[in-house]
């Protein structure tokens, strides 16, 4: 609770803030609490996905993505009363969604009766691999993993064709450069 | 912050952890948590520190563009080389339990369940790795190249 209420005040204030690198900042703390609710959660691996991707990688990124552009968030062009009306919406549907769902942790939804218990019991006999999740990512849902590499593999490609334009001269000025991350 | 003698010290005893960990994550990740996502973001992070505090030419003298932009699809057709290789074995496409012998005994299954979750593992590392690197790699020489513009 004290994290979900911290979480909701670094939302604020991400909102709020004009200044693009407190907003970087924040959004690295907002992924470090979401890793620790992950932990409350006792979902270890989003956990760690959460705090190397969210709050490591994408900080990163965007602080290299702001050093391509200002610091300060233009203000805004137009009237912000109709994305307020939708942001609201959208959030009260989903809420009004979330009142049906099963409360959590109970052993007889969905969720813990077909194949994620059997999962649990099988595991040991076909694949021996102590972390069930492991064996779920890896081999009982290869496919899906795959995809997912895919998923990554596409973002990389995309990002190449996107960025490196001009690569002859990329790759010969790559002698004399230096220090280009140093200001990211 | 090239000059900047603490941050240069501390990063060069960091990384030999942040990369034993990545390992760590990897290898360790059947029994405790981790697996080939969260191990190639650590590497590619380590890779990325260095690159932020020693410049990015210094980075790519250790890890050059062209093996990293290599890694990228590496990784992915070792993944489906492995649901190939099951399906060369006789069995269904990523289907471990055959990759040493088919139709497998129990032991022979578990132990292509090992194989194939280690590999295909591995697989993720080489591709989130690779993919993490160019991207940071893609942004920082555009910075420096708008900046020189």
């Amino acid at each position: 609770m004290v994290l979900l209420t911290l979480m909701a005040l670094i939302t604020l204030a991400i909102v709020r803030v004009r200044n693009l690198f407190a907003v970087v900042a924040l959004t690295g703390a907002f992924s470090f609490l979401m890793a620790s609710v992950m932990m409350v959660l006792d979902a270890v691996d989003v956990a760690m996905t959460e705090a190397s991707v969210g709050a490591g990688i994408s900080t990163v990124l965007m602080l290299g993505a702001l050093y391509l552009t200002k610091s300060r968030e233009a203000p805004p062009r137009f009237s912000q009363v109709i994305p307020v009306v939708v942001a609201v919406g959208v959030g009260a549907v989903l809420v009004y969604g979330s009142l049906e769902l099963p409360g959590f942790g109970l052993a007889d939804t969905p969720v813990n009766t077909h194949v994620g218990e059997a999962y649990i019991q099988r595991v040991m006999y076909d694949a021996d691999i102590p972390n069930v999740v492991t064996a779920v990512l890896a081999s009982y849902r290869g496919y899906d993993t795959l995809g997912e590499t895919a998923v990554i593999f596409t973002a990389g490609i995309g990002v190449l064709l996107l960025l490196s334009r001009g690569r002859g001269e990329d790759s010969q000025a790559d002698g004399g450069e230096e220090g280009g991350g140093d200001a990211s | 912050m090239r000059l900047d003698t603490i941050l240069r010290v501390c990063t060069k005893l960091f990384l030999p952890f942040i990369w034993v960990f990545a390992l760590y994550v990897q290898l360790h990740g059947d029994f405790g948590p981790g697996g080939g996502f969260q191990a190639g973001v650590i590497a590619a992070a380590g890779v990325i520190l260095y690159a932020i505090v020693f410049g990015k030419s210094a980075a790519t003298r250790i890890v050059p563009k062209w093996l990293v932009e290599a890694m990228v699809p590496l990784g992915v057709l070792l993944y489906a080389g492995v649901g190939v290789y099951s399906m060369l074995m006789g069995g269904n496409y990523l289907d471990y339990d055959v990759l040493f012998h088919s139709p497998p005994t129990h032991y022979e299954a578990v132990h292509g369940q090992h194989w194939g979750v280690f590999l295909v593992e591995i697989g993720v590392l080489i591709t989130v790795t690779g993919t993490m690197i160019t991207i940071f790699y893609a942004f920082a020489g555009r910075g420096r190249r708008e900046d020189r513009n």
